[in-house]
């Protein structure tokens, strides 16, 4: 040793000044967070509140014949009666819980289903990911509501086969998004470093990729529910997904679609419910993807 | 060139392998089925000696892959079979539908691809503006739209309140060029809407991308005016991004007719597929959803081939 | 011979208080703070300093140009007598490229993929109504030939990504010069270069300026480049001026601290100590051929040699040497398909998987990358723990010990940033804990792969004299992978010179940088910029008597 290094890069830095827990940061930018970003997580919350607390707001049950069909709107029936008589404004609650319900367990399982194997393919390489990534090119080459309409002729219209079908599709894309993101981090030094440790691939996993890759997944997982939601609902719609006498947003438009004709909003209720909760949810992850990735031009 | 040439041919045979493989997930997929055809045309209440000689007749006694080179042989020749709902021949009615949802996608595309060119382009150049911030929420809030919401909020005010547009699009085969496009232009309408959002936000992305280049700054810094960096260095690299935003736009068209063509009750490839499946009428699902398929693995090669092949670095190898 | 013209004492470009602010994080900072200068006609002044100094933000606003994010908020900068600063638009468009002009750190990405070179040339002087696109063509031609590019006639016609890195720099030189600007911008024009690259463009680029008695503003980072390219030097740090003088003045008889501390960087050599007694070698090379995939061909061809204890091995090479891919080899990432790797006289197994733990444990490895080295969403305490834990069996009050010990050897104090992340440290502080992270395991040897090469001049000799003073307490054995042959020359015990996946020299230090020496080590080491602002002159004119000789003895 000449003389003691000069301890230049010891000096204070920015970050010594902006010392705040993640915790702080989070919710620092929901304070300023914009006005959209807001309002899509009061939706969100208007939301949950409705599908969990149905049975206590909806005035009647949920499949009850209440009145004479189409009845128009009124102090009785807020929302009027539907082709078979029953509450509109009833099945809308329940409808919270059916449809948003179903598009969340889809979701999930998507999730599980396409994460894991995702996270695999990358972190194992090889042929597994030549395999799993063929498999999923195939499927994909098929646009996804119309094999979905295949399957579900083939497998029956139940909420159990539109469940695992709509899942085992969407899977395909977080198949994909899952695999480019733990790719850009399998092949960081930190994780070529835990490898030469002798680390196990569980903990690399685990520790060292799940961490890095957990950011962007939510956001996708946001996404993703939109697209279910919007695809089970489009199904529905089409008849072909959730089946009567179960409340749904979608079927509520088709079973009442020909009020339209008649210049009656009542149609567009359930419509409007599917497009707002969307919306806050895309609101909410745009904004967060900006706030995660720190890029101001993100798509 | 050689070069080019071999990256052409491995995508096309690609695309070959994964319409065989896609033809073979349909066709296996409705054999799974419990119950056939022939038993389906002619009830429950047939005797069993006429069900086999159906079989017999419609060639479901092979085994599998028999009836696959049968099946796939005859859509290559045209014909796709017989309805199990009205017995008649498929390829009758498919053509005509085909045309009808190409018509309609057609019309969508024509004025949703320059329109949102045109806004993409717009909110990359003035970016974080309040144009920008209004296009963002706006387009967000569209994606997230279902399109039977945007077709009905169109029937209530264009054409039950205001009168302006038939809400059925119940063309026909003597219907004229002129007639066709006004029935067909509220469908058209809600599919550009709907589509709009998507192919505009990929545009503001790509060309954001493009205006980062240094190759852009360079020329700024060479004193070239904004116009000529925009056609002369900005163009020639945003051919690939552009094409690739509008073949995939097409392809969600195609599928995107499906909720739109029921809407409006419009004689399209969507609604014949939703009735197939309703009545399960596995011939015609079969028949429906190879047409798409086929359809949109396609528009996805051609949006490859024409990134290869307006890539300025694959153009010219070393 | 810019001072035989009459205009020599004509100002060209006088900035004065220019500040510049950046828009980050919702609000603008300033990152220029007031700076002046005067550039005379003909004249080369080199802007000197560290990353953040703000020199290419300064070099830009010397066209009236702000990069994207950036304004220029104070302060003005006249051109020949135009203000840039209130200047229009049109205005500033019509002088740059024809009175301005712009050369750019990446050659790569600042041309046009979709153009030819020679059309990129011409589009300048067209558009700037000087000439014909036929002019223009002769011209580049005419210009080609004179910075020596291969095929002068022909080489225009390719497109950038048919052009070598090295070309492609002085084709932007020469696309610079298309107008024959009175002001020529250079960025750091030679960092992303090899060195013995850099040598070239650094003449042709001399060359061209001297010639046409153009004036210039040279950005780098590196002292010595600036010694052979600036009439005058002027230091800037953190936005402000340090200090400005002639160059050979700057350099024999620097005024401020800072400017003597940059100076005296390349001054560190390591502590010389005997070596340890031992009977076998602590790793060995033995013969090794390696290739990505058993068809492509091999990128490492026959490579020996070997490390010993309390010992630094540099292997130097430039960029595709294979110097990389031996520490591939070494840590089991890439099987050899001859030869084997023997460390402490037991051959380890081919692939990383098949080695115990007690095997992994000996060689640790420190990265060039120190940001994608560490985990960012693992604290600084689990980061360098994890090692304790899971080689040692550390765990409770005695890992807690001995991570402050750790922290306290590489002169960090633990109280402060144990707890931390590893966003919150600065590029330095972060390679640190990367040695930490390799000391906790207690090996015998660390791979060090370019671990400075990212890092300022300062913080790097830091790192350096850290490792230094590590070695001599826990008898470690370093492998160095550098292509900066002044880290060689401050660092290692022994040489290995790498080219084209071979050795072709290995020795002592002494020996190595001591005639005679191998052809390409010979290369290598000439084209090593020295502090001497009169060594590039000497080197290109030795090359050329000798080739001189060469061509006339054939």
């Amino acid at each position: 040793m000449t003389t003691p290094a000069p301890p230049l890069e010891n000096l204070p830095n920015v970050a010594d000044t902006l010392q705040i827990t993640r915790a702080q940061r989070i919710l620092r930018g929901l304070w300023t967070a914009p006005l959209s970003a807001k309002l899509g997580l009061l939706i969100i919350l208007v939301y949950v509140f409705v599908a969990l607390f149905a049975p206590w707001i909806a005035p009647f049950g949920e499949s009850e014949i209440v009145g004479k069909k189409y009845l128009p709107w009124g102090e009785e029936y807020f929302l009027g009666t539907d082709n078979l008589g029953r509450d509109m404004l009833t099945r809308l609650v329940y409808g919270a819980r059916n449809t948003v319900g179903i598009a969340l367990v889809t979701t999930v399982y998507a999730f599980v289903l396409g994460g894991t194997l995702g996270i695999i393919a990358a972190v194992l390489g090889g042929w597994i990911d030549q395999l799993l990534s063929r498999m999923v090119d195939v499927l994909m080459a098929i646009p996804a509501l119309i094999f979905a309409m295949l399957l579900l002729s083939i497998f029956g219209t139940s909420v159990l086969s539109l469940i695992l079908i709509i899942g085992l599709l969407d899977a395909t894309r977080i198949f994909r998004i899952t695999r480019a993101v733990s790719l850009n981090v399998v092949v960081m030094d930190f994780v070529e470093a835990a490898r030469l440790r002798g680390e196990k691939l569980a903990w690399i996993t685990l520790r060292e990729i799940l961490p890095s890759i957990s950011a962007p997944l939510a956001a996708e997982f946001g996404i993703r529910f939109c697209f279910v939601f919007l695809t089970i609902s489009a199904l529905s719609f089409l008849g072909l997904g959730i089946q009567p006498p179960t409340a749904d947003w979608g079927s509520m438009v088709r079973d009442t679609a020909d009020l339209i004709t008649f210049e009656d909003y009542t149609p567009l209720i359930p419509a409007a419910a599917i497009a707002l909760l969307t919306i806050g949810v895309n609101f909410v992850v745009d904004w967060f993807l900006h706030q995660t990735s720190g890029l101001k031009d993100e798509l | 060139m050689n070069n080019i040439a071999t990256m052409l041919l491995q995508r096309i045979s690609l695309g070959l392998l994964t319409l065989f493989i896609v033809s073979l997930i349909i066709f296996l997929g409705v054999s799974m089925l419990p119950g056939d055809a022939a038993q389906a045309i002619l009830g429950q209440a047939a005797t069993p000696d006429t069900v086999a000689a159906l079989r017999k007749q419609l060639g479901l006694d092979l085994p599998a892959h028999l009836r696959y080179i049968n099946w796939l042989g005859g859509i290559l020749q045209g014909d796709f079979g017989t309805s199990i709902g009205n017995g008649r021949e498929i390829s009758e009615v498919i053509g005509i539908r085909f045309a009808n949802t190409i018509f309609l996608a057609a019309f969508a595309a024509c004025i949703s691809i320059p329109l949102s060119l045109l806004l993409g382009i717009l909110a990359a150049l003035y970016r974080n503006s309040i144009y920008d911030r209004t296009v963002n929420v706006v387009t967000l809030s569209s994606i997230s739209t279902p399109e039977f919401f945007v077709a009905y909020i169109l029937i209530l005010f264009v054409s039950v309140k205001a009168g302006w547009f038939p809400s059925l699009s119940n063309i026909q085969g003597e219907t004229g060029f002129l007639e066709r496009l006004n029935k067909t232009f509220l469908p058209a309408v809600t599919l550009t809407l709907v589509s709009v959002a998507y192919m505009m936000r990929m545009t503001r992305a790509a060309i954001i991308n493009l205006l980062s280049q240094s190759y852009i700054e360079m020329a700024t810094l060479k004193g070239i005016r904004n116009p000529r960096i925009i056609i002369r260095h900005a163009l020639p690299n945003a051919w690939a991004p552009i094409v690739n935003v509008i073949v995939l736009n097409l392809a969600y068209l195609i599928v995107g007719v499906v909720v739109v063509e029921v809407v409006f009750v419009y004689p399209g490839l969507g609604q014949l597929l939703v009735d197939a499946v309703q009545r399960r009428d596995m011939p015609v699902v079969q028949a429906c959803c190879l047409i798409f398929a086929v359809t949109y693995v396609t528009l996805n090669l051609i949006a490859d081939i024409l990134s290869i092949l307006t890539n300025p670095r694959l153009l010219h190898p070393k | 011979m810019s001072s035989d013209t009459p205009t020599s004492n004509e100002i060209l470009l006088e900035v004065s208080g220019l500040k510049i602010e950046g828009y980050s994080e919702g609000r603008w900072h300033q990152i220029v703070k007031g700076v002046d200068f005067t550039l005379r006609r003909g004249e080369i002044l080199g802007l000197i300093g560290e990353s953040g100094a703000g020199k290419s933000t300064i070099g830009v606003a010397a066209m009236g140009y702000a990069k994207p994010g950036c304004r220029i908020s104070a302060g003005s900068v006249r051109f020949d007598g135009i203000e840039l600063t209130t200047a229009s638009e049109e205005q500033k468009r019509q002088l740059r490229g024809a009175r301005i002009a712009y050369v750019a750190q990446s050659a790569a990405a600042s041309f046009n993929p979709a153009h030819k070179l020679i059309d990129q040339f011409s589009e300048t002087v067209v558009q700037h109504g000087i000439g014909s696109r036929e002019q223009a063509y002769a011209d580049a031609k005419a210009l080609y030939a004179k910075i020596r590019m291969p095929e002068p006639d022909l080489i225009g016609f390719r497109y950038p990504h048919q052009v070598s890195g090295g070309q492609l720099q002085r084709a932007m030189t020469a696309m610079a010069l298309s107008c024959r600007p009175d002001l020529i911008i250079f960025d750091e024009p030679t960092t992303a270069l090899d060195v013995t690259t850099q040598i070239e463009v650094l003449a042709t680029i001399k060359d061209i300026v001297r010639q046409f008695n153009t004036a210039a503003i040279y950005i780098t980072h590196d002292l010595a480049v600036v010694a052979q390219m600036a009439d005058r030097i002027k230091v800037l740090r953190y936005g402000e001026s340090v200090e400005e003088s002639e160059t050979r003045q700057m350099l024999d008889d620097p005024q401020q601290d800072y400017t003597k501390s940059l100076w005296a960087v390349r001054s560190f050599r390591k502590t010389e100590k005997p070596p340890l007694p031992e009977t076998v070698p602590l790793l060995h090379i033995e013969n090794v051929t390696a290739s990505y995939a058993r068809s492509l061909d091999p990128v490492l061809i026959d490579i020996d040699f070997e490390i010993h204890r309390r010992e630094t091995v540099a292997i130097v090479g430039e960029s595709g040497s294979g110097k990389s891919t031996t520490a591939r080899v070494i840590t089991g990432l890439l099987s050899p398909s001859q030869g084997r790797v023997v460390f402490d006289g037991v051959e380890l197994p081919a692939d990383y998987r098949n080695r115990s733990r007690a095997q992994l444990q000996q060689v640790q490895m420190i990265y060039q990358m120190a940001d994608t080295a560490i985990n960012p969403h693992q604290r600084i305490r689990d980061i360098i723990g994890r090692p304790l834990s899971f080689y040692l069996n550390m765990e409770g009050e005695a890992k807690k010990r001995r991570l402050r010990e750790l922290m306290e050897m590489i002169e960090l104090d633990p109280d402060q940033y144990l707890d931390r992340y590893p966003e919150e440290l600065s590029g330095g502080q972060k390679q640190r804990i990367c040695i930490a992270r390799a000391i906790a395991a207690e090996p015998k040897l660390i791979i060090c792969d370019e671990v400075t090469s990212a890092l300022d001049q300062l913080v790097a000799e830091g790192i350096l004299r850290l490792l230094d003073r590590l070695q001599q307490e826990l008898d470690l054995a370093y492998m160095f992978i550098t292509h900066d042959l002044a880290t060689v020359k401050a660092i290692a015990d022994r040489v290995v010179v790498m080219l084209q996946g071979r050795i072709v020299e290995q020795g002592a230090k002494e020996e190595i940088f001591s005639p005679p020496h191998h052809e390409y080590t010979e290369l290598l080491l000439s084209s090593v910029p020295e502090m001497d602002p009169d060594w590039m002159q000497r080197v290109i004119e030795e090359r050329r008597s000798k080739s001189g000789m060469e061509s006339a003895g054939n």
